[in-house]
């Protein structure tokens, strides 16, 4: 793009009194030989906005606005996806964090409109990504509850679904169950659940192809351009598809392993399964001999809560066995049953359900259940012990004891998979390596491994808090019990939701646009493959396995698996990966713009490359609460930290700035990078650079990484401080001058 | 989205909390334009007036930021704040929604420097803060309020001081003769999320809450655990300032008590469990007491519950507390609870309890203007009478922040269908 740049100086909210204007004008006139710069003293107001409005009349296609925050007044300043836009920060990050009429104050607001107009003369805007065949269609793996409602409820949206079923049905648990505890007002009755209406309703969707009896046997490719094979009755057959819910559900904990609770030793002790079928067929017996169970006591945390098998909580036993043990009640209302629990989980409007068959009689007692034990005359005790006071109970007699095994995702069935190793003479990478459990659900054709990266316990569940469907494969959504223990009404919600996140996939990748975190931006990363050394880093890096290997290891970047963090770019030590915007060089050429004052000067310089998702923001916080800090810092923001490039470390320091100061997210189990591991990335990286350091002969005080989130703002200014202060020590960078 | 021809295309969504923010932008990204109605001057609800989310603790300004930066990226989404939806007739695809908007007495030329707080000299009890700090009568309700606009309080219009702020604005963006006004949309569905509202604590009279300083609720215990708080983040007895040292939570205060909420508010065992750790990460030899019934932390959360037991210096004891009396020259504060571990009646003073208020939602006083169905309590039922009013998050039923959103994503597919089947 043939570039006109403007350049507009805002001198409201306290700049124009705090900064020599004119001198900042010079820079972007006389430096920088800008054909047009203004000053305006409310250039957000209707008169500054028409005066950048009429200079776009006259060519002026890139605009540099030297105001506030990019964070702010950003629909006043959007003039169209197809200028360039660079907003420098005076306000927040300069004269609200600075003394007024102060030489390093004036010192750093040129800086940063230096590094603004070296920006936005690199930057590009974006071409979106155009793949071939786009395809709309939504493939549901599992046929069960969560995967039926999602198929149903996508359809009902308009949208075109592929459902594979492994079994020869359709329905899943569901299908065997008595009925489901109460969904709606007064919670008091469990409810029979119409399983053959939603199955008739996707089977009759001409919206909808079913495949039972079928499996996936790959699925290559990427957003909108999935290529599904399924196996399906001995042959293979291929569909394109556009995203992906994965509804495979959960298995019962295996019942085998609790013969503590007496499974296997005594024929009466039976899962919770077995007797919602028995519920199902109309007779609880005993297994023993065939005759009907007069009294019955369940068992909760069967497995769950238990470090030795499930640690976590299966979150709908307790409630699912307050369902049972009400249909016995309303069998035979005079029934003794009892239910062992640690604590009762019958969350929301299901306290009511529990308070309700309490008033039916049910026994609750609350304790750790140690044996279940013949009593010598072919009945069943129970022997438990209180939770608080370690005393010994022992139950009744009974007929029959129920075990509420718990919830194993299918994800969680399989061995982990065996990264491929590097070759002989090749370098082993120091990545954080993603847990993939080869559960033959979806067969994914991506290098990184065959499934959906799994947190703890094996879920394919989301780390995000507030981004509850954030897998960590791009178009692929998990949804019900697969990835995380969850009840049936739960799961209907969550199979909703995921056939939303399904058809946004697809409407946003269809326009080349990038999904969350990013949602909308529409450039990509380019490879330069002339200059590519199959180092693999980028592929091992991509915390989205977005990146393939042909037979040769060469990269294959998926543009659509793309969530645009720039971490491959970080990676790549031959800087040949790219966005429009956004790339090695462009960063590489702000940091060398930035004026470094000769060493007697006593005015060291400070790049701080900083997360713009949570550290940029926190650094606005300190301004908008006119706190002070260090006026050497010159901030760049990078969409994640794990786009940083090493080789700016270097530029940095060859040119005499006396240190860099990495700003990322927190790392390790509780991250709150929204990239997952760019923070971590980074980290690594950055403990590699004394080599760098040796080379240039130099200490490795002078690169510090601090974690740090959005509310760090408090401790920011001394963060900064502290830095410059070691830096002191350290002494000048030796490269300055050179 | 080709197949929504028919009709009004727009999703209304009334609430500007995480379940509303999250079902306009869910809707939005999959190409459906938005509007949000929120009452409060600021976006982001509930959870932007609390400190650490469980049980990662990790701060909610982290994905509100990504959520505005959604919000300011995508020209689908509009908003409103201070207003609130008065009215609402009509059909899937074509209803007719009357919104009422507040004067902010400041218009949108605001650019957020603050010369009118500056301007200002009255001040009012901050709402952001419950009450407990006080604000400029010209404020921004808070550091990381989107949008980044300053409010004038109702209390100081037709004063002398308000013509003082007014010139003080170089921008001319106090506007003083701003009237309340109401305006008309057209949309094809509503997706109500206006939350919940904490449990008023002061109706269970033997807690004391209100009457004793020391009482507080679960929701003021974030505001004082905030860097951004009344106290920039120390725990502190509201009676006196002091560094508390011995901490109790009493769970289910109003919730599973059929005098007070009959059902579970499903997020208070785990808010507590977090709020420990607040205590002992600040002050590493307090001690926590959590007086509880059940400890209801589903799911994965196990593990947040399994570490905060671990801690030694955090007591469970199961019982629900009696009585709560006071010290008035102290300020100390004395539990009252059967032991059930001991059958023995336990009484014990701390410095500080808080009370582990449940949830009620909003929806049990503010009404949906349409016709809507409810259950006891005030929460909207799952499915409606028009299946173009859509529930979701904690009008729902009481929920977590994660649930919310998978509620909310969930809400505004059914808002799509709606309009998709005319």
């Amino acid at each position: 793009m043939e570039k006109k740049i403007g350049v507009y100086l805002c001198t409201g909210c306290g700049i124009g009194d705090a900064l020599d204007v004119a001198a900042l004008a010079k820079v972007a006139t006389g430096e920088h030989k800008v054909p047009v710069c203004r000053q305006h003293g409310f250039l957000c107001g209707e008169e500054g906005r028409k005066l950048i409005e009429d200079d776009l009349q006259q060519g002026v296609n890139t605009m540099v606005i030297a105001a506030c925050s990019p964070r702010v007044m950003t629909d006043v300043f959007d003039f169209g996806a197809d200028k360039v836009l660079e907003r420098v920060n005076l306000r927040e990050q300069v004269v609200w964090s600075h003394p007024a009429g102060d030489e390093d104050t004036q010192m750093m607001a040129e800086d940063y409109l230096r590094m603004g107009l070296t920006k936005a003369k690199e930057m590009e805007p974006p071409v979106p990504f155009q793949g071939e065949n786009l395809s709309k269609r939504i493939l549901v793996v599992g046929g069960g509850l969560t995967g039926l409602t999602a198929a149903k409820e996508a359809a009902g949206a308009g949208y075109d679904v592929v459902l594979v079923e492994k079994s020869d049905t359709l329905g899943g648990y569901v299908k065997n169950v008595h009925s489901v505890p109460p969904l709606g007002p007064p919670y008091e009755e469990p409810q029979s659940f119409d399983v053959e209406a939603l199955v008739s309703a996707v089977t009759g969707s001409d919206k909808i192809k079913v495949y039972t009896g079928a499996q996936i046997q790959k699925i290559a490719g990427a957003p909108c351009m999935f290529d599904v094979t399924i196996q399906s009755n001995g042959s293979s057959v291929s569909e394109r598809v556009g995203a992906v819910v994965l509804a495979t559900g959960s298995v019962p904990y295996d019942a085998e392993k609790l013969a503590h609770l007496g499974y296997g030793s005594h024929a009466d002790v039976v899962t919770a399964d077995r007797l919602e079928a028995m519920l199902k067929e109309g007779r609880v017996v005993r297994p023993s001999n065939g005759q009907p169970a007069k009294s019955v006591a369940f068992v909760l945390c069967a497995g769950s809560r238990d470090p030795e098998h499930l640690p976590y909580c299966s979150a709908a036993c307790c409630v699912e066995s307050l369902k049972q043990a009400k249909v016995l009640k309303q069998q035979n209302p005079d029934m003794p049953v009892y239910i062992f629990y640690k604590d009762m989980r019958a969350t929301g409007n299901y306290e009511l359900f529990y308070k309700q068959v309490q008033k039916d009689g049910v026994v609750f007692v609350r304790g750790s259940v140690t044996a279940v034990e013949d009593d010598g005359s072919g009945a069943l005790t129970v022997a438990a012990e209180d939770v608080l006071t370690r005393a010994p109970i022992v139950s009744e007699s009974v007929d029959l004891v129920v075990l509420a095994t718990g919830m194993v995702s299918t994800a969680s069935l399989g061995k982990p998979y065996k990264a491929q190793q590097p070759k002989e003479g090749e370098e082993e990478l120091e990545v954080p390596a993603d847990t993939i459990l080869v559960s033959n659900l979806l067969n994914l054709e991506y290098r990184q491994g065959p499934e959906v990266p799994a947190l703890k316990y094996g879920f394919p569940d989301s780390h995000f808090i507030c981004f509850p469907y954030e897998s960590r494969r791009t178009g692929i959504y998990p949804a019900g019990t697969v990835r995380a223990p969850m009840d049936y009404a739960r799961a209907m919600d969550d199979a909703t939701g995921a056939a939303l996140k399904a058809i946004q996939c697809v409407e946003m990748t269809s326009q080349g646009k990038a999904v969350h975190p990013r949602a909308g931006d529409l450039s990509y990363p380019e490879f330069f493959m002339q200059r590519c050394t199959q180092c693999k880093r980028c592929t091992e890096e991509c915390p989205f396995g977005a990146i393939n290997e042909d037979e040769k290891a060469n990269p294959l970047p998926n543009p659509t698996r793309c969530r645009r963090c720039g971490v491959c770019m970080g990676a790549c030590p031959e800087r040949i990966i790219s966005f429009k915007n956004y790339s090695v060089g462009m960063i590489g050429n702000v940091i060398k713009t930035i004026e470094v004052p000769e060493e007697d000067e006593e005015k060291p310089r400070i790049v701080v490359l900083a997360c713009e998702n949570d550290a940029y923001p926190a650094l606005d916080m300190v301004g908008i609460r006119r706190a002070q800090y260090n006026p050497w810092v010159r901030v760049i923001p990078v969409r994640c930290l794990g786009s940083m490039n090493l080789v700016w470390i270097a530029d940095a320091l060859s040119k005499g700035i006396d240190g860099i100061l990495l700003l990322g997210c927190k790392h390790g189990d509780d991250y709150q990078c929204h990239f997952v591991k760019g923070s971590e990335l980074a980290n690594i990286r950055m403990s590699k650079i004394k080599e760098t350091l040796d080379r240039l002969v130099l200490e490795s005080d002078r690169v510090r990484f601090e974690q740090v989130s959005i509310t760090d703002y408090g401790r920011l200014p001394q963060i900064l401080d502290d830095f410059a202060a070691t830096l002191e020590n350290v002494g000048p960078n030796p490269y300055k001058g050179f | 989205m080709s197949d929504v021809t028919n009709g009004h295309r727009s999703i209304l969504v009334v609430g500007g909390g995480m379940s509303g923010l999250s079902a306009a932008l869910e809707a939005a990204e999959a190409g459906l334009p938005v509007y949000i109605v929120e009452k409060e001057p600021y976006l982001g609800g509930r959870v932007a007036r609390m400190n650490k989310y469980f049980p990662k603790l990790c701060p909610p300004s982290c994905g509100l930021e990504i959520n505005f930066r959604r919000i300011k990226n995508n020209p689908l989404v509009r908003f409103f704040t201070m207003a609130e939806v008065t009215k609402i007739s009509g059909v899937p695809g074509d209803f007719d929604v009357t919104v009422k908007l507040a004067p902010r007495y400041v218009n949108e030329k605001c650019t957020g420097c603050g010369v009118c707080a500056e301007a200002a000299e009255t001040e009012i009890s901050n709402p952001f803060d419950y009450g407990l700090s006080k604000v400029k009568a010209a404020y921004l309700p808070h550091e990381f309020a989107f949008p980044m606009r300053y409010v004038l309080a109702p209390q100081v219009i037709g004063t002398a001081e308000a013509e003082k702020i007014r010139a003080a604005c170089p921008y001319g963006a106090v506007d003083l003769d701003m009237q309340e006004k109401t305006f008309d949309l057209k949309v094809g569905a509503v997706v109500w999320a206006t939350g919940w509202k904490p449990y008023d604590a002061s109706k269970i009279a033997y807690y004391g809450a209100g009457r004793f300083q020391n009482v507080i609720s679960n929701v003021v215990m974030e505001r004082l655990a905030s860097f951004n708080g009344p106290t920039q983040g120390r725990i502190v007895r509201p009676s006196d300032g002091a560094a508390v040292q011995k901490v109790a939570f009493v769970q289910c205060a109003g919730s599973r008590d059929e005098n007070h909420l009959p059902y579970c508010s499903g997020i208070c065992c785990l808010a507590s469990l977090k709020q420990a750790t607040y205590v002992l990460d600040q002050n590493p030899e307090a001690s926590v007491t959590i007086f509880y019934i059940d400890i209801r932390a589903l799911g994965k959360y196990e593990d947040f519950y399994a570490k905060v037991q671990k801690d030694a210096r955090v007591r469970f004891v199961k019982g629900k507390a009696g009585e709560i009396s006071e010290n008035a020259e102290t300020g100390q504060v004395t539990v009252q609870v059967e032991d059930q571990e001991t059958g023995s009646i336990l009484r014990e003073g701390f410095d500080l309890v808080v009370l582990a208020t449940g949830m009620v939602p909003s929806t049990a006083d503010d009404k949906v203007p349409a016709e809507v169905t409810y259950d006891e309590n005030g929460f909207l039922l799952p499915a409606q009478p028009s299946a173009g009013i859509v529930p979701a998050g904690c009008v729902k039923r009481p929920v977590d922040v994660a649930s919310s959103v998978q509620d909310a994503t969930a809400a505004a597919l059914k808002a799509i269908q709606a309009m998709v089947r005319r």
